[in-house]
């Protein structure tokens, strides 16, 4: 019971992980560079819901829609005034760029908001009124799922599915895959290209707000670096599931997020992401493109 | 429909383009020969607005492209079937047809599709299948029938024929004459200079970046210096 309720815990984590592991994969598919910045748009995400219930007195919920409309928004002008003049740029510059733009919005938040950690109230709070847990009891009370962690859960798999939907089915999502593979010929077909980036790292970003909130959810306090080691361990988790494959992001996430838990639980707390990062390394070695990576040779 | 007055492209500090000049007036083929680097791939990447040309100017049915980006030039009704299809491999055949029709309206996607799948019924067979397992003919037929899925005024080939069986290339060249007869403007690149100026009502024979001979398809046939040079002797 106790293994299961360590599971529980590692697959709500790993549903965080995943969602802001989508967001890495949508924007790396499609603009073919790796924004390093995207961990710290969590953490903007986080501050945004921060100050629309406790100054705005917002409900919760509209919190989430506020931070979501502002990242996007922040995404999209990261892309336009960082990344976009680079277009032609090697990709180390790129990714030197997007380094950059993290330290930048690091700093940002450390002016505006301060050093100091902030308490977050999650949107879903522990217990209820009545001081009773809000959670789902399992085989009679022994485990119980909060109602946050059923919430992440299912927006990790709403999230998962609308994307692979949208890119599969929609004229747009076929765009940005057409765009992901040969820019050029995208062009060619009348796909503006700069306008289908600039969605994706919309879509990325309201992706990230989400998994802010919900991440700050869990942990109840939020920093200025409070993105970057989720940023860092999503990104691990894209790479391991594929990266630029949806389900391969939404299994890495998972994945990832059940190996920490258990590692945590089983091993040591210290040398939880030391082993999360050797089995990456393990995986790597076995499958170079991850777990569901596809590689497809090029006929010419 | 279309003028391209004295352009000069770069790369870098390569010059690829000298000062080239032609036109391709309403329901012709017209085809661009020449050696290989002669620049006959800048010149169509630079008509469709993938590169830029540092002089002169292009006008595409009246109106001057240099300030037009190039997805722009797709909805004015020019297609450019690019050297080595660049087919978008993980897309399945269909798809690739309906890029090809980005910018349609999507009640016309249905007609071109059938249209496009009666000139090449082998991809109608494979329609479900990744583009990138489809054979190489198979590809240069996928990128053909994508590039006419925008039902284009100007159709711009770059090397159809590359890499095909001599049964295929008939059969291209075939799809080249029956498009012609249904009025579509042609700019046909080709290294198989036979076959192309054999179809073509004018050519231009490209050396260097720059236009060393120009006339009619039959003209260039029967040319000394064109068939010393491009039609083995
Ligand atoms: N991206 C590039 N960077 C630098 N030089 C280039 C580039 N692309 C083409 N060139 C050069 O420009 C010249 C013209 O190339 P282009 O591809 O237009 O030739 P082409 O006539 O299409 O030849 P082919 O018949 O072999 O396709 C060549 O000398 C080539 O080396
Ligand atoms: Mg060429």
């Amino acid at each position: 019971m106790e293994f299961l309720s360590y599971l529980i815990s590692g697959i709500s984590l790993g549903s965080v992980y995943a969602i802001i592991a989508l967001g890495y994969t949508m924007v790396y598919g499609i603009a073919k560079m790796l924004n390093f910045a995207h961990g710290d748009v969590i953490m903007v995400g986080g501050y945004i819901s921060i100050c629309a219930t406790s100054y705005l007195e917002l409900p919760g919920w509209l919190s989430v829609l506020l931070a979501m409309a502002v990242c996007t928004v922040l995404g999209v002008v990261i892309e336009g005034l960082a990344y976009k003049p680079l277009r032609q740029a090697t990709s180390l510059a790129v990714l030197i760029t997007a380094i950059g733009v993290s330290y930048f919005l690091q700093n940002a938040a450390l002016l505006i908001w301060g050093a100091s950690p902030k308490g977050f109230t999650p949107i879903i709070p522990a217990t209820n009124a009545q001081g009773e847990p809000n959670a789902l009891p399992l085989f009679g009370g022994q485990v119980s799922i909060s109602y946050i962690s059923l919430l992440t859960m299912g927006a990790c798999i709403i999230i998962m599915l609308a994307l692979t939907f949208f890119t599969g089915q929609t004229k747009l999502g076929k765009a940005m895959r057409a765009c992901s593979e040969d820019k050029g010929a995208a062009q060619l077909m009348g796909i503006n290209v700069n306008r289908t980036i600039s969605v994706t790292f919309a879509i990325g970003s309201a992706l990230a707000a989400v998994a802010g909130v919900l991440l700050c959810s869990f942990t109840t306090s939020l920093m200025p670096t409070t993105g970057s080691m989720p940023g860092i361990k999503a990104f691990t988790a894209a790479v391991f599931g594929g990266i630029g494959s949806i389900p391969g992001a939404f299994l890495g996430g998972v994945l990832l997020g059940i190996i920490e838990s258990l590692a945590k639980a089983y091993i040591s707390t210290q040398l939880a992401n030391a082993i999360l990062f050797a089995v990456l390394i393990i995986v790597l070695l076995v499958k170079p493109s991850g777990l569901l990576g596809k590689y497809v040779p090029e006929k010419v | 429909m279309l003028k391209v007055n004295d352009i000069n492209v770069y790369y870098g500090a390569i010059h690829a383009i000298k000062g080239v000049s032609f036109e391709v007036n309403d329901g012709e083929v017209v085809t661009l020969i020449g050696a290989n680097g002669a620049g006959k791939s800048t010149t169509l990447n630079t008509v469709c607005g993938l590169l830029k040309s540092r002089t002169g100017s292009i006008e595409f049915l009246d109106k001057n492209l240099a300030s037009i980006p190039p997805h722009k030039i797709v909805e004015l009704g020019m297609a450019h079937v690019p050297e080595g299809r660049r087919v978008f491999q993980q897309m399945t055949v269909e798809e690739n047809l309906e890029m090809g029709a980005y910018t349609q309206p999507r009640v016309s996607i249905e007609p071109n599709l059938e249209r496009v799948y009666e000139q090449f019924p082998r991809l109608k067979e494979r329609r479900k299948q990744v583009a990138g397992t489809l054979s190489g003919g198979e590809q240069q037929m996928l990128a053909m029938g994508r590039g006419l899925m925008s039902n284009p005024k100007l159709l711009m080939l770059d090397e159809p024929s590359m890499g095909l069986a001599p049964i295929l290339v008939e059969q291209i060249f075939d799809i080249i004459k029956q498009l012609h007869k249904a009025g579509t403007t042609i700019l046909l690149v080709e290294q198989n200079a036979r076959m192309a100026l054999s179809v073509a009502d004018r050519g231009y024979v490209l050396e260097t970046g720059k236009i060393v001979a120009t006339g009619t398809g039959d003209e260039l046939l029967h040319d000394e210096a064109v068939k010393k040079a491009y039609l083995g002797g």
